[in-house]
């Protein structure tokens, strides 16, 4: 376990105090990924009251830019104590959430930006993303990632009776909150029998099974406890961590209906001291319908094998029992090409209160699962208010 | 090991698929056999690694079909192959939707063309 290095890690020592995006959707032609993140940035240090010149720890992970640290460092002429260029998919943010923790708390640095960018949707996923050539999988042309976690999917429903419509019904509860937040791409509502009919990508899988391809980024701040309660906004602790590598290639999988979120997981509630019960929000990367279903799982919100009839209950749409997603997620607000920056920001403000129509009351606990590759990196983040402390 | 500077796993796993062999490797440290060849077995770290050819029998684990625009639907299935190691392939000879799990299949070679190396894939196993 990566994160048993990280043991001496206090709960609640360290505090996300600025969280923005960027623009999202799609960009002016020629904008680079640097410029997102830059914006992000700017915006994420004008959200705590900090600038540029406070910045000394930098997080970047971004597959248009290779060596993201030093590029991003030039770009915005800085010279960090401390980086990290950790890229292991869309889990990278959360990854590199658990290293700022341990960074600000050993003082290698003061004031953590991590950021991301990507313009996928201008310049095409397969120039954003290649993909590395594999003898022992490129000549059988997967479409990746999706062919993997229609892999998954089937042999979920083979096992568990998982039906196409329950895997409808995560794209369905998407939508509904999607339509609540004003930033989010789709703005018309969708059914169960639209995500059936749209067009077949990777069986089981039609286009509303897949997550959206835009343009976008975001950046958050995070410093020490202690700094954390003068600045502008209200702090949002980081409470535990964990981060797993299962695998790189779908190959290698060891069991297709089993993610490696179930390790980090119980390594961020451990940490954080608490159990899925406390969680009062869950922000679960939903690349494709699957994946929150295999996080519910995974993650103790309800038995190996039930997440299907669990989602199509209404349990995590509006008004349901366990608020997922809130921003309308990868499937419905963005998806930039590795979204987890995303998918902690909309658990943070939900902590903070800030999510108008589809705030959750009282939220003062909220996990955030990130996901890269083909389900090969799982990393989590349990986030709390001060009262959580 | 052999030397790097004379074969190479995936070189000695194309050199038996030319010869219509499903070759794959074993750690003769802990007798577990896996696949993708490796220059050493994964998990022990040992050197101590036999090829081996594999009866080319298996069982389908999951499958998908793919829809490329413009193109009939493509098979992409995971394949239990009996000695006890998965590989992705696909599934030959059979309406892509009717590839089920649980499906017995047999190893064919898709011969190397001017731009690509030899593969696996598979066909149903009639049923005797």
């Amino acid at each position: 376990m990566a994160n048993a290095n990280l043991a001496g890690l206090q709960r609640g020592s360290v505090a996300v105090v600025g969280a923005a995006e960027s623009d999202l959707g799609q960009v002016a032609p020629n904008t680079n990924p640097m410029d997102l993140m830059a914006q992000a940035t700017l915006r994420a240090l004008e959200d705590c009251g900090l600038t540029l010149k406070d910045v000394d720890g930098l997080f970047i992970a971004a597959t248009q830019v290779r060596m993201g640290p030093m590029a991003f460092a030039e770009y915005l002429r800085i010279k960090p104590k401390y980086f990290d260029g950790t890229i292991i998919g869309g889990s990278s943010f959360m990854s590199h959430v658990a290293h700022a923790h341990a960074a600000l708390q050993l003082g290698l640095c003061n004031v953590a930006v991590i950021a991301y960018g990507s313009t996928q949707r201008s310049v095409s996923r397969a120039a954003a993303s290649p993909r590395d050539f594999n003898p022992y999988e490129s000549p059988y042309r997967p479409f990746l990632p999706g062919s993997a976690y229609a892999m998954a999917a089937i042999r979920h429903m083979h096992q568990y009776g998982t039906t196409r419509e329950q895997l409808a019904e995560v794209a369905v509860s998407a939508r509904k909150w999607a339509l609540m937040n004003p930033k989010a791409w789709e703005k018309d509502p969708l059914t169960v029998e639209q995500v059936l009919n749209a067009r077949m990508v990777s069986y089981p899988f039609t286009v509303r099974d897949c997550c959206l391809v835009l343009d976008g980024g975001g950046a958050i701040v995070m410093v020490r406890a202690d700094r954390a309660k003068s600045l502008k906004k209200k702090p949002v602790y980081v409470l535990g961590t964990g981060e797993s590598l299962s695998h790189a290639n779908i190959s290698s999988m060891p069991d297709f209906t089993v993610s490696a979120a179930k390790e980090s997981g119980a390594q961020a509630y451990a940490a954080a001291k608490m159990k899925p019960s406390d969680m009062q929000m869950l922000s679960l990367y939903d690349a494709f319908t699957i994946t929150p279903i295999l996080f519910l799982e995974d993650l103790g919100f309800c038995k190996k094998g039930e997440g299907g009839p669990f989602v199509a209950s209404g349990a995590i749409a509006p008004g349901g029992s366990l608020p997922v997603n809130t921003s309308g997620g990868g499937l419905s607000y963005c998806h930039p090409g590795m979204y987890g920056l995303l998918v902690m920001i909309e658990a943070i403000r939900q902590i903070r209160g800030e999510c108008g129509q589809r705030q959750v009351k009282n939220c003062d606990v909220a996990l955030a699962q990130g996901n890269g590759g083909v389900l090969s990196s799982e990393c989590t983040v349990i986030f709390g208010s001060e009262a959580s402390l | 090991m052999p030397s790097l500077l004379k074969e190479s796993p995936l070189g000695v796993f194309q050199a038996h698929l030319v010869k219509g062999e499903l070759a794959y490797q074993v750690c003769l440290d802990d007798n577990q056999p896996f696949f993708y060849p490796r220059a050493c077995a994964p998990g022990t770290g040992s050197e101590n690694i036999e090829w081996r050819v594999s009866k080319g029998l298996g069982t389908v684990y999951t499958t998908t079909v793919v829809h490329y625009k413009g193109e009939p639907p493509l098979n992409v299935a995971m394949i239990d192959v009996d000695e006890g190691f998965r590989m992705m392939s696909r599934v030959e000879d059979i309406d892509p939707m009717q590839v089920k799990i649980g499906m017995r299949v047999k190893f064919r070679v898709h011969p190397a063309t001017e731009k690509a190396a030899p593969y696996p894939v598979f066909t149903p196993v009639e049923k005797q």
